[in-house]
C-alpha cells in the first residue's frame, strides 16, 4: 500500500466550504454579462431620474420677475412677500422696457414688472401668468396701494407692517401629524423600486443556481463532497454579497446624481441614512427571500418549472411593493401599510421606503427588525429541509408536503 | 456472497437495503472491492448498479446495511477521498473547465496548489489540456466524458467509483480510460465501475459482479464465472456428419455447424468419452472446454436466477470465495 492512501480522513472545515461555494458563485455572477448589464442600467436609471427630477424641480420652483426703473421700488415688496408665502422668487433689474421683453421671449424672466398705475400693477408677460406668481404680485401690489394710503392718512407704513407682521396665528395640534418633505417621499419609491428589483433579482439568482446544479447534476458530485447547508449557505453568501454590492452601487449613484444635480436639498446625512436603511433591509430581506427561494428552487429540475415553484416568494415580495408604491407617495402613514411592513413577509419592502420617506415611530423600526431576524432561524430549518431533501431528488416536481417530511 | 474483508484498505458493501416504497432497489446487497483490484459491476438497467454507487457516496441513504472502507463505515471526512464519477455526468455547463477541475479538487481538501497541479496533469494525461480555459458546454461531448473522469481524479482519491465512465468514449479515449483503471488499481486503489460493455469488463477487469434486481447474483473472476456453469466442450471433426454427438449418453447439442460441434455436458459425465465418440466420426481438428465470453455468462445467470426469492446460485457465491 503507498503511503499516500494511509491518511483516509480528509477535513474540511465548514467555513472553508462555504468560503469556497461563495467564492465560484461571487467569480460566476461579477463576470456575468447580465449582472454587469442590469448593474449599469440600474445606475443609468437612477442618475436619468435624478436629471429629470432636477429638470421639472428647476421650472416649477423658481419665478424669476424683472423690474423696470419706474417698477424699481415695487422690487423689495415683491420679495418680501414672496418670502412670507414661501414662493422661491428671484428678482432683477431690467435697463428698459424692449430688452426686458426679449428676456422675457428667451425664458429668462418669467415676468416683467413695469410700473403701478394707480391700484393696478401692470406686468408683461410671454403667454400667461403663473397662478402662483400671480398672488404673489397681487398681495405685493394690495401692500404697495396700503403703504400709499397710510403715508396719505400721515402713519407711518414701516411701523404698520411691523405690526401686522407680528400678528400670527398660534396653532396647537391635538395630534401632531409627521411632516413629509416630498423630496423624502420621492426617494423613498426610488428605494422601494431598487430594494424590489434587488431583491427579486437575487432571489430569482439563488433559486436559478440551485437549479442549475440539479438540472446539470452536479450536485451530485458536489454532495459527495460537502454537506447540503454548507453548499446551500456558500451559495446564498455568495449571490447575496455581489447584490449588495449592486444595491449599494445603485444606491450611491443615486444619492451623488441627486447631490450634484440639485436635485435633492436634503442634507447628505439624510441621504447617507436611506442608503444605510436600504443596505440594512437588502441584507435582512435578502437573507429571508434567498432561504425561500433556495429552498423552493430544490423541489423541481428544470429551469421551465422554476416560475410556479417560486410564485409562492415572488408573490409576497411583489404584494409588498406594490402597497408600498402605490399607497405610500401619497398617505405614508397609512395604518394599514404600517401594520404590514412590521410583518418579515413584507418588512424588506416596506420598511426602508418608509424609513426613507421619514417619520417611522422608533418601536416600528427596532420590531420589525426584531421580527425579521427572528424570523432567520426558523426559515433556516424549514427551507433546509426543503433544500435537503429536494435537491437530490431529480425528475416530476416535488411536493411541498414531501419535501418537507422529515427525513 | 462474495465478501472477504480480508484487506485493510478494501471497500465493502454489507448487507445494503434500499427501497423506494414498494420497490426494492437493494436487497441486502454484499459484495467488495479489494485494494489494487479493478472490480466490473454489471447488471440491466434498473438492476440497483447505480442506486448502489450512491449510496457509497452518500448522495443516497441506505435503509439499512453499510457500506465499509478499510473496515470503517465511509464518513463525510472518508468520502472525499473517493473520485466519483455519477451515471448522469454533473459539471457546471457554463464554467470553465480549468476553473471547474480546481474548484472540485479543493472542494476535496487539496490546497489551491495541489488542485491547479493535479488539474494540468490529469487534463494533459486525459487529452483535454487545450481545453482549459473553454467552458464545458463548449465541448464535444466526449471530451466533456474526459473532463467529467478527470474530475473523478483530480484529488489523488484513494478509492474510484465510477459510473458507466465508458458510455460515449471513442476506441482511443477508451484506451486511455483502461489503462488510467489499471494503473490507479496497480497503486492499491480500490477501483469500481459499471458497464454494459462485456467485453470490456471481460478485458480489464479482475473481478466481475452481476447485479440482478437489487441483489448479487454472481461474483467473481470471469474463470470462476465459467466455472459455475454446466461444462461445454466443442469438437470440430471436419467432414462428420454431427449426429455421431447424438449418441453420447449425458450431453446435448449446442450447435453444429460444418462439423464443428458444442455439446453441453450433464454433471459427472467425462469428456473422455465424447472424444472417444468423435475419433469414431471421422480425423478431430480441436477438441476444447469451451471458453464461453462473458456476454454468454451473463444471459446465463441473468436468466437462470430469475426468481427474487428463492436460492441464488449458491455455487456462484463459493466461486466468489475461492477467487
Amino acid at each position: 500500500m503507498s503511503s499516500r492512501h494511509d491518511a483516509p480522513q480528509v477535513t474540511l472545515p465548514t467555513a472553508a466550504a462555504v468560503r469556497l461555494v461563495a467564492e465560484r458563485e461571487m467569480r460566476t455572477r461579477l463576470r456575468s454579462k447580465a449582472y454587469r448589464i442590469t448593474t449599469v442600467v440600474l445606475v443609468v436609471i437612477v442618475v436619468a431620474l435624478a436629471v429629470v427630477m432636477d429638470i421639472v424641480n428647476g421650472r416649477s420652483t423658481t419665478a424669476h420677475v424683472g423690474f423696470t426703473e419706474q417698477a424699481a421700488a415695487l422690487r423689495p415688496h415683491v420679495t418680501a412677500v414672496a418670502t412670507s408665502l414661501g414662493q422661491d422668487v428671484a428678482t432683477t433689474q431690467v435697463p428698459d422696457t424692449r430688452t426686458g421683453r426679449q428676456q422675457l421671449r428667451s425664458g429668462k424672466l418669467d415676468a416683467l414688472v413695469l410700473a403701478m398705475q394707480g391700484n393696478d400693477l401692470r406686468v408683461v408677460v410671454e403667454k400667461k401668468l403663473d397662478p402662483q406668481l400671480e398672488s404673489t404680485l397681487t398681495s405685493a401690489a394690495g401692500q404697495v396701494t396700503l403703504d400709499q394710503k397710510i403715508t396719505a392718512l400721515g402713519g407711518d407704513p414701516a411701523s404698520v407692517a411691523a405690526d401686522v407682521s407680528q400678528a400670527s396665528v398660534a396653532v396647537t395640534a391635538m395630534e401632531p401629524a409627521p411632516h413629509f418633505n416630498p423630496q423624502r417621499l420621492a426617494v423613498g419609491s426610488v428605494a422601494g423600486i431598487l430594494i424590489y428589483l434587488a431583491l427579486l433579482g437575487t432571489g430569482m439568482s439563488v433559486a436559478q443556481g440551485v437549479v442549475e446544479e440539479k438540472a446539470s447534476r452536479v450536485v451530485e458530485l458536489l454532495l459527495a463532497t460537502i454537506r447540503p447547508w454548507q453548499l446551500m449557505a456558500g451559495k446564498v453568501l455568495g449571490i447575496g454579497l455581489v447584490g449588495l454590492l449592486q444595491v449599494a452601487v445603485v444606491g450611491v449613484a443615486g444619492v451623488l446624481a441627486g447631490q450634484l444635480t440639485g436635485a435633492l436639498s436634503l442634507s447628505i446625512s439624510a441621504t447617507a441614512g436611506v442608503v444605510a436603511w436600504l443596505v440594512v433591509w437588502f441584507i435582512l430581506g435578502f437573507t429571508l427571500y434567498s432561504l425561500v427561494f433556495a429552498g423552493l428552487g430544490a423541489l423541481v429540475s428544470r429551469q421551465e418549472d422554476l416560475g410556479g415553484a417560486t410564485a409562492p416568494a415572488t408573490m409576497f415580495l411583489v404584494v409588498g411593493y406594490v402597497v408600498g408604491i402605490s399607497v405610500l407617495p401619497s398617505t405614508p402613514d397609512q395604518p394599514i401599510v404600517a401594520i404590514m411592513s412590521l410583518i418579515p413577509a413584507f418588512s424588506p419592502t416596506l420598511m426602508p421606503m418608509r424609513l426613507a420617506m421619514g417619520g417611522v415611530p422608533l418601536w416600528q423600526t427596532l420590531l420589525s427588525l426584531a421580527l425579521a431576524v427572528a424570523c432567520v432561524p426558523l426559515l433556516v430549518g424549514v427551507t433546509g429541509r426543503l433544500y435537503r431533501n429536494g435537491v437530490v431528488r431529480t425528475g416530476a416536481r416535488l411536493r411541498l408536503r414531501e419535501a418537507l417530511k422529515q427525513r | 456472497m462474495c465478501h472477504v474483508s480480508i484487506d485493510a484498505t478494501a471497500l465493502e458493501f454489507d448487507g445494503v437495503t434500499k427501497r423506494y416504497g414498494d420497490l426494492v432497489a437493494l436487497d441486502a446487497l454484499s459484495f467488495d472491492i479489494r485494494a489494487g483490484e479493478v472490480f466490473g459491476f454489471v447488471g440491466s438497467n434498473g438492476a440497483g448498479k447505480t442506486t448502489a454507487m450512491r449510496i457509497a457516496l452518500g448522495v443516497l441513504m441506505a435503509d439499512s446495511g453499510e457500506v465499509r472502507w478499510g473496515g470503517r463505515p465511509v464518513t463525510f471526512e472518508t468520502r472525499r477521498r473517493i473520485g466519483y464519477m455519477p451515471e448522469e455526468r454533473g459539471l457546471y455547463p457554463k464554467m470553465r473547465v480549468g476553473e471547474q477541475l480546481v474548484y472540485l479538487a479543493r472542494l476535496h481538501g487539496l490546497s489551491l496548489a495541489a488542485a491547479q497541479e493535479h488539474t494540468r496533469t490529469w487534463t494533459e494525461r486525459l487529452g483535454v489540456a487545450a481545453r482549459m480555459a473553454d467552458e464545458v458546454e463548449k465541448l464535444s461531448l466526449g471530451n466533456q466524458q474526459r473532463v467529467q473522469l478527470a474530475s473523478a481524479l483530480v484529488h489523488d482519491p484513494a478509492v474510484l467509483v465510477l459510473d458507466e465512465p465508458f458510455s460515449g468514449l471513442d476506441p482511443v479515449a477508451v484506451e486511455v480510460m483502461s489503462q488510467v483503471l489499471r494503473d490507479k488499481a496497480a497503486s492499491g486503489v480500490p477501483v469500481l465501475f459499471s458497464s454494459h460493455q462485456l467485453d470490456l469488463v471481460e478485458r480489464i477487469c479482475d473481478r466481475v459482479g452481476i447485479i440482478k434486481t437489487g441483489r448479487m447474483i454472481a461474483c467473481g473472476t470471469v474463470d470462476d464465472l465459467r466455472g459455475v456453469g454446466p461444462e461445454q466442450v466443442v469438437v470440430d471433426v471436419p467432414g462428420a456428419d454431427p449426429a455421431w454427438a447424438g449418441g453420447v449418453p449425458g450431453t446435448s447439442v449446442l450447435s453444429a455447424e460444418d462439423g464443428r460441434v458444442l455439446l453441453q455436458l450433464e454433471e459427472g459425465v467425462d469428456d473422455q468419452r465424447v472424444l472417444t465418440a468423435a475419433l469414431r466420426a471421422g480425423p478431430v481438428r480441436e477438441f476444447a472446454r469451451h471458453r464461453p465470453p462473458l456476454t454468454e455468462l451473463y444471459k446465463h445467470a441473468v436468466s437462470t436466477t430469475g426468481d427474487p426469492t428463492g436460492s441464488e446460485a449458491p455455487q456462484l457465491a463459493a466461486a466468489g470465495r475461492n477467487s
